[in-house]
This record gives structure tokens, C-alpha cells and sequence, in this order.
């Protein structure tokens, strides 16, 4: 009996994944049967201690308990995914903490649930199906059956168990659509201030400097005649008012959007932002060409942040700077020696660069125990800009 | 003495015209007045051309091209004065346009042309070979503290020393900081002392301090 036949086109998924022949398949099935146990005894256990969780002695057993009840799953999922060639995702909730947190979550999370329902499944129906598949193929008078059936058989089987333990398109798509809706709130939130600023900054500043311009030189003007000397002091005057309207003209540009990053790029802005730090600051930029305007000036301001978080909090005699892009994923890490004590929950820094880089689908994480160091890193994935011709941006 | 022979590039008609009467009106000859890179690279092709007062930014591309000119007119021709001017001051491309060769070289806020005697004395001073560097680059590294040659040196040093980064002679610093010129002299020469500069023209030691102290 020859093993599983050459791949058929028929075999080969979309994505590029091989379905298992009935060789590999059996063998899932024997594995199955094997875990029979472990899975009755888990299921047994949890909903003791979930009893047990008024007498607090179950939180304890259940702190261990459920990893172990994801390991079962986890690995039921993986066989799935094979069975079916595809490649199933692991829908849970991110743990965050502490045991105890990690608990909460786990418990909260509808995905123990569907767990749970899981185990029911794969003690009985599941387990016959399993059981039938090996016995086919241990029956040896029944072989023809198991040559042409097990491979329908464990698909089926491995449907449903796919059915449980992932969530559907459709779920996935809500959970997206969720989390896009939040990042898009907050994006709207901070560009809406962002323009308030502004348009405060102009206001307060270069606009009435240039009034008083004006009326400095129309006064002036008046005075040309009568009396030169006053004429003169009130065009000096004006003179400096114009230099120091320019001067926060400039600062207000810088906040939008600074000069050298649109000159530069990414790795040019950020090597100037390097050059101004009092703390020296060691650079390793690997960033290929123009990544789109948006996730540059996004990140620069998570670089310029985090640096002035540095030099104001830490108390570092070094840091270090690093980006990275490998064709999709910008990679970066800010980290100094300081005396660390950032937290991602407090002030407004930290969870402003968070919701930005949120926008673009990016992650940012903080490491900084008392005492340091801190490390503050994030991935945004992006691809370079299509047009490698910077914008054009009058002077 | 014959007028100095400029070429002069800013893409803002306004700012052009204003520039150009501001240089005439002080005995320069603008021999060109560009608006854009390829004009303003054919200008500086021309050897009757003796300094160039450029701003950072230009078409076609709207970023760094002026700057990019005029550190590679520098590399065709070394020691050719360039007076960079710009909207924004950058410490980023003040080192590299003083890494571009010793002395000659100016990096100026645009609205410094609005105090025309300073703005003129700045541009004789580039092509006689002097560095000038706009006060808000000066400040910028004043703020920082490293370890550096640069710690060796007395407050009253380091003062005199960002004056010379400014581009002023020895009386503009005295008169600055309301001393003799003598006594200048001597801080400039214990600067030099302390910052292990060789014996050489007194000139070039003077860029080569500035560069120190931007540790280019």
C-alpha cells in the first residue's frame, strides 16, 4: 500500500497549505483517541473548581487549569488546521498581566466558553468519529473502507471542531470593524485638536504680531513728515515684531510638520531629533527609502515624545534609537539607562503615541521598571511609499 | 576694490527681488538671480561667479536642494563661499555644510537680511572665509551638554567660543561681551590651547574650533 498519493491540484489550498493524506490523517485520529482522557479529565476538573471558586481553593486550581485546557484545544485546533490544510487562528484575548489579571481575562474570555462547549464535543461525537477512523484501520478486513472513507470522516470532524474553536468570518469581521471604529474615534478626537491648536497658536501669535506690523508701519507712515526720529523707532519696531511673528510661524510648521522629515525622510528627521538631545543618543536606522507621509510623521512624533520623555524623566546618560523596516513592518525601540517608571496608563505622552500608531494598525509596548531601564517598542506595518518623490512643500 | 560677484538663489519672486536690490544697494554684483536647481547649477559652473547666497529650498522638488548645491559646488570648487539662507535652521545641515570644507560657508535664518548691516557683514565675512553660523543654531548647542574637549573649557571661554562660531572677529567679540580686545585674544588662545589645535594660520584654527564644538 503505497502512502498518501502525490499532491493533486485539488489538494492544495489557496493559501498555499497541504492537506494531510490519510496516512497523517489516521495517525491525528489515533492521537485524538489518546487524548480522550486528558480531555474528560480536564473537562471534570474545571467544572469542579469552577464549584470550588466560592471556597477560593478553585481560582487556584483554575489558574492552572485553564492553560492546560488551552493547550488541549490549541493542539486540537493545529490537527484541524491540517486535517483541512488552512491555517486556523487562535482567537483569545490578550493577557496583560499578573497571574490573577491573566485569570480574569481567561475567564472573561467568550473563547473559554467556546472551549468548554468544545470538550463536550470532543468527549463524544468527536471521540466516536476519532475511534471509527482507527478501528477502520486496525480492522484490516475493513481497510477498503478506511482507504476511501477517513480522509471525509476526519474532515468532518475536523470541520466542527474548526466550527468551535475559531470564530467565523463573519465575527472576525465585527471584532475588525470594532477596533477600527475605536482607532478611527480616537484619530478624529486628536486631529480635531490638533486643528484647535493650531488655529490658537495662530491666533495668539503670528496673527496679531502682524497687526501690530501693520499698524507700526502705518503710524510710521503718518510720522514720515513731522517727525522722522519716531518714524524710524516705529519701523525698528516693526522689524522685530515681523522677526519674532516669523519665528513662531516657524514653531507652529515644526508642530505640523517638520521641515527636515519632509527633506529627509524618517531617518534623516530622525537623526536631527538625535542631534538636539542634551543625552546622547546612539542611532541604528535601517529604513529603505520613503515610507508613507502619514506613518512617518506618526512615528517621528513617537520618536520626538519618547525622547523628550527621556531627557525630562529619566535621568539617562545614554539611550539608544532603532528602526527597522523589512519590506512591511516598521519596527522601532527607543531605550534608555535612566530610572525607568514610565507607564503606558499615566500622563498623556505614552497613550497619544498608542492611539496614533493604533491608526495604522501599529502596537507600541513599554518595559520600564524602577530603576530602568526603559524600553519602549512598536511595529507599524507599512509598506514604502509608492512615490519616492517628496511632496512639494513651499518654503 | 571690484564689487563682489554673487549669484544669488531664492525661489520667491518677492524675496528675490528685495535680496538683489538689498545687494546691489551695498556694492555686490548679482551676476545671476535663479529660481530653481538647474539654473542655479549652471550659475555656479560660472568661474567669474565668486560666492553664492542660497536658499535651502527649491524646485523642483521643494526640500533640500539648494543645500545639496551648494555642498557639492563646494566639492567642484573647495573653498568657495556659500551663504546658505532658510526659513528653518537646522543643526543637521549646519554640520554638514561645515563639514564640507573648512571655513567660507554661512547658514542663515532668512529673517536675519532684515538687519541689512548684519546680513552684509555676514556675507563678507563668508567669502573672506569666515563661518557664520545663525545665533539659533549657536543657542541649540549651547543646551546641550557632553562630554567633550569642548567641558574643558571656562564659561567666559565658551562664551567667546560661540561668538566665534557666530562668525565675529575678535573686536565684535569684545564689544559683545564688553571686554578688551586683548583680552579675547587670550581666551581665544587658551581655547585653542585646551582644545589641542596645531599652530597654523590663525584662521583656519578658528573653523577648526567651531567644528570641535559642533563635533562634526
Amino acid at each position: 500500500m503505497s502512502s498518501s498519493p502525490a499532491v493533486r491540484p485539488d489538494d492544495v489550498r489557496p493559501d498555499g497549505a497541504v492537506r494531510s493524506g490519510r496516512w497523517a490523517v489516521t495517525g491525528y485520529a489515533l492521537l485524538q483517541v489518546l487524548l480522550f482522557v486528558p480531555i474528560v479529565v480536564t473537562f471534570v476538573l474545571v467544572a469542579v473548581s469552577s464549584v470550588l471558586v466560592v471556597v477560593w481553593v478553585g481560582i487556584l486550581l483554575l489558574a492552572g487549569l485553564l492553560p492546560a485546557m488551552r493547550g488541549l484545544a490549541g493542539l486540537h485546533r493545529s490537527m484541524a488546521g491540517r486535517i483541512l490544510g488552512t491555517s486556523l487562528p487562535a482567537p483569545y484575548l490578550p493577557l496583560t498581566g499578573g497571574p490573577l489579571a491573566d485569570l480574569r481575562t481567561r475567564a472573561s474570555d467568550p473563547m473559554t466558553w467556546r472551549d468548554l462547549l468544545w470538550m463536550l464535543w470532543a468527549m463524544t461525537f468527536g471521540f466516536v468519529v476519532s475511534l471509527l477512523a482507527v478501528v477502520l484501520f486496525l480492522g484490516v478486513v475493513t481497510l477498503p473502507i478506511w482507504w476511501y472513507g477517513v480522509i471525509p470522516l476526519l474532515r468532518g470532524r475536523a470541520a466542527v471542531d474548526r466550527a468551535i474553536l475559531t470564530t467565523g468570518r463573519t465575527e472576525r469581521l465585527e471584532q475588525r470593524v470594532e477596533a477600527l471604529t475605536a482607532s478611527r474615534a480616537v484619530v478624529v478626537d486628536h486631529s480635531a485638536a490638533e486643528l484647535r491648536r493650531i488655529e490658537r497658536d495662530l491666533h495668539d501669535g503670528p496673527q496679531a504680531r502682524l497687526a501690530a506690523v501693520s499698524l507700526s508701519l502705518g503710524l510710521a507712515d503718518d510720522l514720515f513728515e513731522s517727525d522722522p526720529e519716531a518714524a524710524r523707532r516705529l519701523i525698528n519696531e516693526a522689524r522685530g515684531t515681523s522677526s519674532t511673528a516669523l519665528g513662531e510661524l516657524r514653531d507652529v510648521v515644526r508642530g505640523i510638520h517638520p521641515p527636515v522629515l519632509a527633506d529627509r525622510g524618517l531617518a534623516g528627521a530622525v537623526s536631527a531629533l538625535a542631534l538636539d538631545m542634551a543625552v546622547p543618543v546612539e542611532l541604528a536606522l535601517d529604513v529603505p527609502g520613503r515610507l508613507p507621509a502619514p506613518v512617518e510623521s506618526a512615528v517621528y512624533f513617537a520618536v520626538a515624545e519618547c525622547l523628550a520623555n527621556t531627557a525630562k524623566h529619566s535621568g539617562a546618560a545614554n539611550s539608544w534609537v532603532s528602526l527597522q523596516h523589512d519590506g512591511s513592518v516598521l519596527r522601532g525601540r527607543i531605550g534608555d539607562d535612566g530610572r525607568g517608571g514610565a507607564d503606558l496608563r499615566k500622563g498623556t505622552g505614552l497613550p497619544g503615541i498608542a492611539a496614533r500608531l493604533a491608526a495604522f494598525d501599529g502596537t507600541l509596548s513599554v518595559s520600564s521598571p524602577p530603576g530602568g531601564p526603559t524600553v519602549v517598542t512598536w511595529e507599524v506595518p507599512c509598506s514604502p511609499s509608492a512615490s519616492s518623490s517628496p511632496r512639494t512643500m513651499r518654503s | 576694490m571690484q564689487p563682489l560677484r554673487v549669484v544669488l538663489a531664492e525661489d520667491h519672486a518677492l524675496l528675490r527681488a528685495g535680496l538683489t536690490q538689498l545687494l546691489e544697494a551695498k556694492d555686490f554684483t548679482v551676476v545671476a538671480a535663479v529660481d530653481n536647481l538647474a539654473e542655479l547649477e549652471r550659475a555656479l559652473d560660472d568661474p567669474s561667479a565668486e560666492a553664492a547666497v542660497v536658499d535651502v529650498r527649491m524646485p523642483p522638488t521643494f526640500t533640500d536642494e539648494g543645500l545639496r548645491a551648494a555642498i557639492s559646488v563646494r566639492a567642484r570648487r573647495p573653498g568657495f563661499p556659500v551663504l546658505v539662507l532658510s526659513q528653518y535652521v537646522e543643526q543637521l545641515y549646519a554640520r554638514e555644510l561645515l563639514a564640507s570644507g573648512e571655513g567660507a560657508v554661512g547658514y542663515l535664518l532668512k529673517d536675519r537680511v532684515s538687519d541689512v548691516a548684519e546680513f552684509v557683514d555676514a556675507l563678507r565675512r563668508v567669502a573672506d572665509g569666515g563661518t557664520v553660523l545663525d545665533p539659533s543654531v549657536v543657542a541649540a548647542v549651547l543646551d546641550r551638554r557632553r562630554d567633550t574637549p569642548v567641558d574643558r573649557l571656562t564659561e567666559r571661554e565658551r562664551e567667546v567660543l560661540a561668538l566665534m562660531a557666530e562668525g565675529r572677529a575678535n573686536a565684535g567679540i569684545a564689544q559683545a561681551l564688553v571686554v578688551t580686545e586683548k583680552a579675547v585674544a587670550k581666551h581665544i588662545n587658551s581655547i585653542f590651547a585646551k582644545l589641542d589645535l596645531p599652530t597654523d594660520t590663525d584662521d583656519h584654527r578658528r573653523v577648526r574650533a567651531v567644528l570641535e564644538w559642533l563635533r562634526i
